[in-house]
């Protein structure tokens, strides 16, 4: 579904991407740093709701419904215009405005909003991942076979 | 006759008050909260939220406290809950392939490209009692740095060399099946089996896919592999017009290898069963993985000899709400019918008693 996008498109879906992963504690905090905060209209939501999840029979083949997920959304104009939305899995209401409000603001100011947030947030994401593939990574076997003796 | 009866009600909401206080039990002991019980009861969590088919943990959390730790009543509350909320839609199918992987093993291959990782799992465990995790904070995990590796699912390795058959496509234009919007109208797509499957009592799949074991609808299973990890929910946002990760969810993932299978057409192949469920629940995606197995024995041309064969046995008889909601029924008030059931018996004792003394 995402093969046809600008790069446009692409680099929005990243800051979505992005902010829908992260912890509400730490999007919230970044954002209260961000100082500006533009004033902004609720035109839909927030509210919560639920996604059918699809997994596919074997991995890789026909879709199948797995189970529902909750899921909160939100979309604002903010004073200068711009609408944005907020999507992210859980229940978290002003998670979601936040994230739309942060949707609509990045297209005006792209460079400071990836600057001060997206970016801050994705490294923080990656270090937490990183800190959980070496965890597990300590669980690796390390198969050896056992050399039968000559005698 | 219809016979309301009533007088119950003062009974009932002191019952209710009653299970309020038995539920929070002595007072002198802390009253739990629930990221304690997200974060130190996971797996209870966990199996509440997949049979709930709800991915919610802290939801699932609240329902086990509800419930008194009662799994199958949280699973219940879970259930009911997501009644009361809109459904914005489906996402795009989940990538397992692309998994953050906690944990992954294979009991086919050896050597796999990703490696195989044991995680944090029961297995190897001594199961003897520990008095001394009680209270105590636990040691920090030991950490070997790696880099980033792909780690493709086993199926596809052998899948490639065509020794193995593929992950199950339905017909082009098949419409995914969802029950819970329309109800099961049997046979059933494989879809809807594994719809059903997965959010399906575990102690029920166990059951089953353990006779199949025991040679009810043997399979000659092999592990071809378990991931447990984290996936991208992707979903379509119509206002944007392009899809975005909503989060991500944890699912364990069984792939099964099964015996092979040919026919005029097709050279022998190994055959597949599949498991997929919310959070970390192994056996029960192995167990689901046996009976979706089992439950393709028509697809194969196998004789159905065994219940785990039987769809319409298994997937009437895997939702342990329906089941309890069936059961349990049984305690209500029947008063009137059992009096019906009293009068008929009455009768047929006279009738008998009459013919006794007429042979007599």
């Amino acid at each position: 579904m995402t093969s046809e996008i600008s790069a446009e498109q692409s680099a929005r879906k990243r800051a979505l991407d992005i902010l829908a992963a992260a912890p509400a504690k730490v999007l919230a905090e970044r954002w209260a740093a961000f100082g500006e905060q533009p004033a902004h209209q609720r035109i839909r939501g927030p509210e919560t709701g639920l996604v059918m999840v699809r997994g596919r029979a074997g991995g890789g083949g026909a879709p199948f419904n797995l189970g529902e997920a909750t899921v909160s959304r939100a979309s604002v104009r903010i004073v200068t215009g711009e609408v944005g939305h907020g999507y992210c899995l859980g229940r978290d209401l002003d998670k979601a405005e936040v994230i739309a409000v942060v949707d609509a603001l990045r297209q005006r100011e792209a460079g400071r909003v990836d600057a001060e947030i997206i970016v801050p947030l994705e490294e923080l994401a990656a270090a937490s991942d990183a800190k959980k593939r070496d965890e597990v990574a300590a669980t690796r076997v390390d198969f050896f076979t056992m050399v039968r003796g000559d005698n | 006759m219809y016979v309301a009866v009533k007088g119950g009600e003062a009974a009932i909401a002191n019952a209710h008050r009653l299970l309020a206080d038995r539920r929070r039990g002595d007072r002198s002991v802390p009253a739990l909260r629930l990221d304690q019980i997200v974060e130190q009861l996971g797996l209870a969590v966990d199996r509440a939220m997949g049979e709930g088919s709800l991915y919610d943990r802290e939801l699932a959390a609240l329902a086990l406290v509800q419930a008194r730790g009662d799994l199958i009543e949280a699973i219940f509350l879970v259930r009911a809950y997501r009644t009361t909320l809109p459904r914005f839609g489906y996402s795009e199918p989940i990538d397992t392939g692309a998994m953050k992987i906690e944990r992954r093993i294979s009991a086919t291959f050896k050597d796999l490209p990703g490696g195989q990782m044991l995680g944090p799992t029961f297995d190897y465990t001594h199961r003897l009692l520990d008095p001394s995790i009680v209270g105590e904070d636990a040691e920090v995990p030991a950490v070997r740095g790696v880099e980033d590796e792909q780690a493709p699912r086993v199926t596809d390795l052998l899948g490639r060399q065509g020794l193995i058959e593929p992950d199950g496509e339905l017909p082009e234009g098949h419409e995914v099946g969802d029950l819970t919007r329309e109800p099961l109208d049997f046979p059933l797509n494989r879809d809807l089996r594994l719809q059903a499957l997965a959010r399906g009592d575990e102690g029920f799949l166990l059951a089953l896919g353990y006779s199949t074991q025991r040679g009810y609808g043997r399979t000659h299973p092999f592990v071809g592999e378990i991931r447990i990890g984290e996936v991208e929910v992707e979903f379509d946002i119509p206002e944007l017009g392009f899809a975005v990760s909503l989060g991500r969810v944890r699912v364990t993932e069984c792939q099964m290898v099964n015996q092979f299978k040919g026919s005029a057409k097709i050279p022998p192949q190994f055959t597949r069963g599949y498991g997929l469920v919310f959070g970390q629940a192994e056996r029960k995606a192995m167990a689901m993985s046996l009976v979706d197995r089992a439950l393709r024995a028509k697809e194969f041309g196998e004789d159905i000899t065994a219940p785990a064969q039987d769809e319409e046995f298994v997937i009437s008889h895997s939702d342990n709400v329906q089941a309890t909601g069936f059961v349990e029924h049984l305690k209500l008030p029947h008063y009137v019918d059992f009096q019906a059931e009293l009068d008929l018996i009455r009768r047929m004792r006279a009738e008998f008693e009459g013919k006794r003394e007429a042979a007599e």
